[in-house]
């Protein structure tokens, strides 16, 4: 007994992607997120490395100092540098961005991709579950989670991923329900392949660039989200830098240290523009309408 | 009509349920035994027990939701740890002071958000369109919280031109009132004026593209005409269901900025009671946001079938 001669064939993806990849480079908006996203990544990875103060010690001759030669960012309340407290504050923001979205995808994908895929009552639930926490405001079930589990950034994290979730787990349904109908999983459903490969070889890879698109947009939002809770108290804690929380310290001395106030927030404000450029960018560079 | 409504109600009652389970579960699964917390120094076994009686402790967890969700169904959403007061009460303390920032965003927003919207539409593809598509991704961009405390270094710490805080009822001085909440409106609309914009603009584009716009053009009319009576107004509906639909994002919104005015708002409450672990607060406050929300969802949805003759007809 051979196999059938007539293997369905999902369609090709390496092809599509270089075209995407081609119509990325050419969206100008695009690159200047992925430019502005590496060298805040270069700039995190690289904080340990660099020729900055450390980023916690403090220093009673230098309080609140304006920008000068010795300080390029100025010092903050206690004597501590600024610029270093911002590259230091650049990993826990990227780092929530990034973890936070994960945690996301890691289980708002499978869980969409049973309910669309299977149906049924299963899916009901899945269903019922995540338009409730849809009715609830993102930020509002992250401050309520973060405060419930404790406040650290690794909670911060899980509270976000947990929050964007919902988001994750009804666009993979509604890409699935689309994707399932088609004839080549229907083809390869005729030839007997088992639930899991159907799930991982034909329909995974067809409703991955919506989620790509979805997943960059996301981590603007979660990045924001960190720096509320940290604003909040509820993130990242003292004395371990993150923008949110040198935010939060700063309001208190507006007249005295406006620059305190200046740089962590023009830096959210970046990175953010950043996710949202590429995420706009992938958007264009994706969408096969406009092939 | 009455029969679509209902008929959504009733599909709302497990998204409540399930919410309503969510805030329960919030106060399980807290670190820290709330007996504890409310007997204050007194250790005394028997009137620990005591307490957890008289609370339902010692139920099953599941009879401990029933007779709670009970009493919620009573208008009883309990007494907050702090202040002593009935969560009802204090809820509609806090409500009209966000809802009055709210509707003062919203007409920031639509102020800002709609004419962009149209101008971008109209002048697709040119620098104006180019130039707003940035403003509005940087409104999308730019930390509510941070916009705020900009807004009050520049125009209350540099020109001293409005208080950076406080808080006065509309209807004790009006224009104080005005005066305070000015700021926070701004920065709250700022992003919702983002969004507004993006769907303006992409609704203007749908109807610009359809037949009764050439045809009105054929005959003659005005361009002034064309994009404002015959594209926007036929434009706005989805446009309307969407400011519904941002009640959600307005509320966290609310959040960050009432704590960054000190704006004794529903936003400022749900952050008192999360730091304070008032367990009683932050319940009613999770459960009358998911209802609130439900509700504008509803909104959104009966507005749309009201104000679009052909979805009118079809129901």
């Amino acid at each position: 007994m051979t196999m059938p001669q007539t293997m369905p064939i999902a369609p090709r993806q390496s092809r599509s992607n270089n075209r995407a990849w081609r119509k990325l480079k050419a969206n100008k908006s695009a690159l200047a997120g992925l430019l502005i996203i590496s060298f805040f990544l270069i700039l995190a990875i690289s904080a340990p490395l660099l020729p900055i103060a450390d980023p916690v010690a403090t220093s009673w001759s230098a309080i609140r100092k304006a920008p000068s030669a010795a300080h390029w960012l100025g010092t903050d309340d206690i004597g501590r540098d600024i610029l270093s407290r911002m590259i230091w504050g650049a990993r826990a923001s990227l780092m929530a961005g990034v973890f936070s979205v994960g945690i996301a995808v890691a289980v708002g994908v499978p869980l969409g991709l049973i309910s669309g895929y299977f149906g049924g009552w299963i899916d009901v639930i899945i269903s019922r579950i995540t338009e409730a926490f849809l009715a609830m405001p993102f930020l509002i079930t992250a401050i309520a989670l973060a405060a419930f589990l404790g406040p650290s950034l690794g909670n911060a994290m899980i509270a976000i991923g947990f929050s964007a979730m919902p988001l994750f787990v009804r666009l993979t349904r509604g890409q699935v329900l689309t994707v399932k109908t088609e004839d080549y999983v229907e083809g390869a459903r005729s030839v007997g392949l088992g639930h899991y490969r159907i799930i991982t070889r034909y329909i995974l890879p067809n409703v991955f660039s919506p989620l790509l698109v979805q997943a960059s947009l996301t981590i603007a939002t979660a990045i924001i989200a960190e720096a509320s809770l940290s604003f909040l108290g509820l993130g990242q804690q003292p004395p371990a830098p993150s923008w949110g929380s040198m935010l939060n310290v700063a309001k208190n001395f507006l007249s005295q240290a406006p620059w305190m106030a200046m740089w962590p927030g023009a830096a959210i404000f970046l990175v953010v523009i950043g996710f949202n450029l590429l995420g706009d960018g992938l958007r264009d560079a994706l969408d096969p309408r406009e092939a | 009509m009455y029969t679509y409504i209902g008929k959504r109600l009733l599909l709302a009652i497990p998204t409540l349920i399930i919410i309503s389970i969510f805030a329960f579960s919030l106060q399980k699964l807290l670190p820290g035994d709330p007996i504890l917390a409310m007997a204050g120094e007194e250790r005394d076994p028997q009137v620990l027990e005591f307490l957890r009686d008289k609370y339902r402790l010692n139920d099953p967890v599941i009879v401990q939701y029933f007779y709670w969700i009970g009493s919620v169904l009573r208008g009883d959403f309990g007494i907050s740890l702090r202040t002593n007061q009935p969560v009802l009460s204090l809820i509609a303390e806090k409500l009209p002071v966000t809802i009055q920032l709210a509707v003062m965003a919203m007409t920031f927003a639509f102020a800002i958000g709609v004419p962009i919207g149209i101008v971008a539409a109209v002048k697709k593809n040119t620098v104006v369109d180019y130039i707003a598509n940035i403003v509005a991704l940087s409104g999308l961009s730019v930390p509510n919280f941070w916009m705020g405390i900009m807004l009050i270094l520049l125009v209350s710490v540099k020109l001293g031109w409005l208080p950076a805080s406080g808080y006065e009822p509309f209807f004790r001085d009006p224009i104080r009132s005005l005066q305070t909440m000015i700021m926070p409106a701004f920065v709250l609309g700022l992003a919702l004026a983002a969004t507004l914009m993006r769907h303006t603009r992409s609704s203007m584009l749908t109807v610009l593209g359809a037949d009764y716009i050439r045809t009105a053009r054929a005959k003659g009319v005005s361009e002034r005409s064309v994009i404002l009576r015959h594209t926007f107004r036929n434009a706005l509906l989805p446009i309307i269901t969407m400011t519904a639909l941002l009640f959600g994002e307005l509320l966290a919104g609310a959040v960050l900025t009432e704590q960054i005015f000190t704006i004794p708002g529903f936003g400022k409450l749900i952050v008192d009671a999360v730091f304070n672990r008032d367990y009683a607060v932050v319940q009613g406050v999770v459960l009358c946001t998911g209802a609130g929300f439900i509700l504008m969802n509803l909104v959104a949805d009966v507005l749309s079938i009201l104000l679009n003759p052909r979805m009118r007809a079809a129901l």
